[in-house]
């Protein structure tokens, strides 16, 4: 069974369980839920957390739900964290970096080219190294940003999980980083939005792959 | 209804040595006033008169455009709820309705655009989930100056944000839309907006108020002076006039309070915990509890100071018309008020029941159980005089003329471009701001969230969504060319319907309803008052021919400025099914594909977009053959759906080259066309075939264009055929007038707009 967390102001978490349940078994999580065991997988998903009105993910950090994702994280349980969801992760420390407002200061609705890297970890297992992914993306502040040296220590770690492929970056990110994973390797956070995009009637099915990462890691991890 | 203080009229004029009336500065004119003490029987108090100012207002009481819309056609047998209601809905089958609704917020728009259009945007989504429906889709329609004008190009850029932070933040996708940039909209901008929905058919519920003793519940934000508009004339008088009682009347829009309260509002109704829901949107709780009272025929007592408030000391009459946003209205039992009151809690928004349904027919308004305020409800609500118009034929065209075809082909084709050359006018009209692409706005709208978008804008003429609860999927589209409008409003608004019918042709979708926003002059100006008229007229004729029922709409009025009126603008949103969206071709035809031309179209220079640059708009426009362009759409419909057709795509803004050269860039591949035999069919020169406009045309791609040609032949449907897509150039021959231009120089220009804003 795979959780997706439901803030006030959340606007992908039925779309996130209806992928998930394209894979397995999927259900929504209140925000003030804090038994997150029976989870095998955790999505963060897309929104406006709380409005969102203060920066982006910085009240959803402070939720009961995202107590419990940090405890569940620290176990070794796979989390998905999807544009506003990569936002609430940075800000709760699970994930390295910062999103920042978009280089053209508007928000930004568009299909984009992923190219994954090569990662490790529970979800690196199910995705080709230099697999192109065609994801939207839709956000206001998606510039991903660490400084240079933490930088340099992703990427010798293997731990940019995917960049946007040339000449695709949409708002400005740093070295075109469109996603990464934390030293574990059972966290991974991105911009896009794998989740609108798992039906080739509405763009394009290239999501899935995530998804099936997600349901599939916790085998993995305990294999 | 959404806000719109400054919707209503301004007030009329007065004497200069004489100190005007209050009811005068409110904008009632006496004769008014004396009815309202008439129907009384004495005078209204202020809080009275506050609420009859709103009530009776344009943008309340309809009370210049209510006679008109008499004409429309409102039944259908897929009509679940047609005007009245919050929102119109048609059958979908298997239990499900579409709801929907286009509702105008011109005025807040043109002072602070971001709010005027976010807060647009919040009011129709309240409209629709008010009945129950769950918001699927929004879809605008905007209305500028030109964009070499620096408020324009504000204005547009304000809006297109306001409209994104709104649908984005609250998880409705935008889907589709269209803006048209003109100079009689440069003082009056507008912002239309349309949402969509969907619910079941059974857990839809009406806005009428019933049962005395019943609870009257108001749910989410906190109430404050934001918006309170006409009435500040009060303000100003009974607190001494000071600069703090002249509040902004543009309200701020919160989408955060929005998502909450629409999904407790849906838990609510899901749970049956309801007796009846409305929204709170102009003239806030007057409006709402008197529509309420009076559908139900109830009486309503409303104690004030239960309202939970946002600011201390409000006047009573304050709280009665604040236009606060994310406030909704709910007729609850009291058995069931502590239900009620929990989901709310739960959903981290407010409630708190401040009044009770009666049976005196009567809106009491009570300041802590003490009456401030008595009126008989069906004479707030009913008994408005409505108003004969007196319609006057304009002796001419009566909007300007410039001619900026020079300017435009410069700027699309080069310094040394030749305005007279084809090909030169083919990339000026691509790269004008009406027919240019519009990636610029619709990509900072999110047009994918909810996982129904099957067709996202610009790559169909009809937005299409999948409705997997139906196992089917439905197209919307919103249009109207005010030019056109201006230039004949009976058959400007014929075509104005016509080409959201084409629009939905084109995915094969069959119109079930429409809405509309009546964009208006100031109706009192005899020509304003005919093109109303003959814009209704058409609206009607082309409704029942086509046999589309209106199911709601909004009319907004007096725009216009010392500058002049507006163009007439109806703008019409549709909504049709379809049974696959899988089979929905869309605008790029494969390379070697036939094109072939579907309809009676038959172009004309008049109101054309090449007229307009040339500066030679002038009044009149062909008659339009209603039945035939039917016929053709239905034609068009059973095509796309069989699977015959490859791209489909309606000749509209530009004409025919135009409408090829869109389909080539969507394509990326040339094309070779020839249009002698159009122009031995219908005559005219080859510029008026290429660049002339009319109702009537899709170009239809297939890669055998013979099952095409003789399904149109067994219906009756003239079909011409144009040539074929192949190549790196659009090649379009027409009677001496070549058109020859490299497709990367086309698409560049369409791509053009970004980089005039």
């Amino acid at each position: 069974m795979i959780g997706v967390i439901q803030f006030p102001g959340s606007c992908d978490e039925r779309d996130a369980v209806a992928a998930v349940e394209r894979v397995g078994e999927g259900r929504l999580v209140w925000h003030e839920e804090t038994d997150l065991s029976g989870l095998d997988g955790v999505v963060v998903p897309g929104g406006f957390s709380y409005g969102d009105y203060l920066r982006a993910g910085a009240i959803a950090r402070f939720s009961p739900a995202m107590e419990a994702v940090a405890r569940f994280a620290a176990e070794g349980g796979p989390v998905l964290g999807i544009c506003n969801g990569f936002q609430v992760l940075c800000e709760a420390g699970l994930l390295p970096g910062a999103l920042l407002p978009n280089e053209g200061l508007r928000f930004i609705c568009r299909q984009v080219q992923l190219v994954a890297e090569d990662f490790t970890g529970p979800f690196g297992g199910s995705i080709e190294s230099g697999q192109r992914l065609s994801i939207p993306v839709k956000h206001m502040s998606g510039r991903y940003f660490a400084p240079d040296e933490d930088l340099d220590q992703l990427e010798s770690e293997g731990r940019i999980a995917f960049r946007y492929a040339p000449g695709e970056n949409p708002n400005g990110s740093v070295r075109d980083i469109a996603g990464v994973i934390n030293e574990a390797g059972n966290v991974i956070g991105l911009m896009p939005h794998p989740e609108h995009a798992v039906d080739p009637l509405t763009g394009s099915d290239d999501g899935l792959v995530l998804f099936r990462a997600l349901a599939g890691a916790q085998q993995a991890a305990t294999a | 209804m959404s806000a719109g203080v400054s919707e209503s009229p301004s007030a009329p004029g007065r004497e200069a040595e004489e100190a005007p009336s209050t009811w005068v500065e409110l904008g009632l004119t006496d004769h008014e006033y004396e009815r309202i003490v008439e129907l009384l029987g004495r005078d209204p108090n202020g809080v009275e008169l506050a609420m009859f100012s709103l009530l009776w207002s344009e943008h309340c009481a309809y009370k210049h455009s209510r006679k008109l819309l008499g004409r429309l056609p409102t039944e259908g047998e897929r009509v679940v709820m047609g005007p009245g209601e919050n929102a119109g809905a048609v059958d979908i089958g298997n239990g499900h309705a579409v709801a929907f609704k286009v509702e105008s917020h011109n005025h807040p728009s043109a002072v602070e655009p971001f709010q005027g259009a976010a807060t647009g945007v919040g009011g129709i989504l309240r409209d629709v989930f008010a009945i129950g429906a769950r918001p699927i889709a929004v879809l605008d329609s905007l209305r500028f100056g030109e964009p070499t004008s620096e408020r324009s190009r504000y204005l547009f850029e304000g809006a297109v944000a306001g409209i994104g932070h709104y649908g984005n933040s609250i998880g409705v996708p935008t889907v589709g839309g269209e803006v048209y940039f003109e100079p009689s909209y440069e003082h009056n901008c507008l912002v239309n907006a349309m949402c969509v929905g969907l619910a079941k058919t059974d857990a839809m519920i009406r806005s009428a108020a019933a049962g005395p003793g019943n609870l009257l519940v108001i749910m989410g934000a906190s109430t404050g002076r934001d918006g309170i508009g006409g009435a500040s004339v009060l303000a100003s008088a009974e607190l001494e006039a000071g600069d703090d009682s002249k509040r902004p009347s543009v309200q701020i829009g919160d989408p955060f309070e929005e998502s909450k309260v629409l999904e407790c509002c849906l838990e609510l109704l899901d749970r049956d915990l309801l007796v009846s829901l409305q929204d709170l949107g102009a003239a806030g709780l007057t409006s709402s509890a008197g529509e309420m009272a009076s559908k139900g025929g109830v009486g309503l007592d409303i104690d004030v100071r239960k309202v939970p408030l946002r600011e201390e000391d409000m006047e009573p009459f304050e709280v009665m018309v604040s236009e606060s946003q994310e406030r909704m209205l709910a007729v609850v039992e009291p058995s069931r008020l502590d239900e009620v009151v929990e989901t709310c809690e739960r959903w981290q928004t407010g409630s708190a029941a401040i009044g009770e349904i009666t049976d005196t027919g009567h809106l009491r308004v009570l300041d802590d159980g003490v009456e401030v305020g008595d009126v008989p409800v069906s004479a707030l609500v009913d008994e408005c005089p409505l108003y004969d118009l007196e319609p006057e034929e304009p002796g001419g065209w009566m909007y300007g003329n410039a001619d900026t075809l020079g300017e435009q082909v410069a700027l699309s084709a080069g310094r040394s471009a030749d305005p007279s050359d084809p090909s030169h006018i083919l990339c000026a009209l691509l790269g004008a701001p009406n027919i240019a692409s519009k990636r610029w706005a619709f990509e900072q709208y999110d047009s994918v969230v909810g996982s129904r978008t099957a067709r996202r804008p610009e790559s169909a003429d009809a937005a299409v969504l999948m409705i997997p609860e139906s196992d089917r999927a439905i197209a919307v589209a919103i249009d109207g060319n005010g030019r056109r409008v201006a230039c004949d409003p009976y058959a400007g608004a014929i075509e104005a319907v016509l080409e959201c019918a084409q629009n939905l042709a084109c995915v094969g979708a069959e119109p079930l309803g429409l809405t509309n926003c009546l964009n208006f002059g100031n109706p009192e100006k005899p020509n304003v008052a005919w093109q109303l008229d003959r814009a209704v007229l058409g609206l009607a004729d082309a409704c029942l021919a086509l046999k589309v029922p209106v199911v709601g709409g909004n009319v907004s009025l007096y725009n216009e400025t010392e500058h002049g009126p507006i163009y007439p603008t109806p703008v019409v949103g549709l909504v049709g099914e379809l049974p696959d969206a899988a089979a929905v071709p869309g605008l790029a035809p494969n390379d070697g594909d036939r094109l072939v031309l579907v309809g009676p179209f038959a172009p004309s220079l008049a109101g054309s977009e090449l007229a307009k640059q040339r500066g030679e708009l002038d009044s009149g426009l062909p008659q339009v053959p209603l039945n035939e362009v039917d016929a053709a759409l239905r034609l068009v419909r059973e095509l796309v759906r069989s699977g015959a057709v490859s791209a489909a795509h309606d000749v509209s803004d530009g004409g025919l080259a135009c409408a090829l050269a869109e389909m080539a860039i969507a394509s990326g591949i040339g094309m070779d066309v020839d249009l002698d035999a159009l122009v031995e069919l219908r005559g005219g020169s080859g510029e008026t075939n290429l660049f002339g406009e009319g109702p009537g045309g899709i170009v239809l791609a297939a890669p055998d264009p013979k099952e095409l040609l003789e399904r149109a032949e067994s219906a009756g449907v003239e079909a011409v055929q144009l040539g074929s897509a192949g190549g790196d150039r659009i090649s379009i021959a027409a009677a001496e007038r070549d058109v020859s231009v490299a497709l990367a120089d086309a698409g560049r220009a369409w791509r053009s707009l970004d980089q005039r804003i």
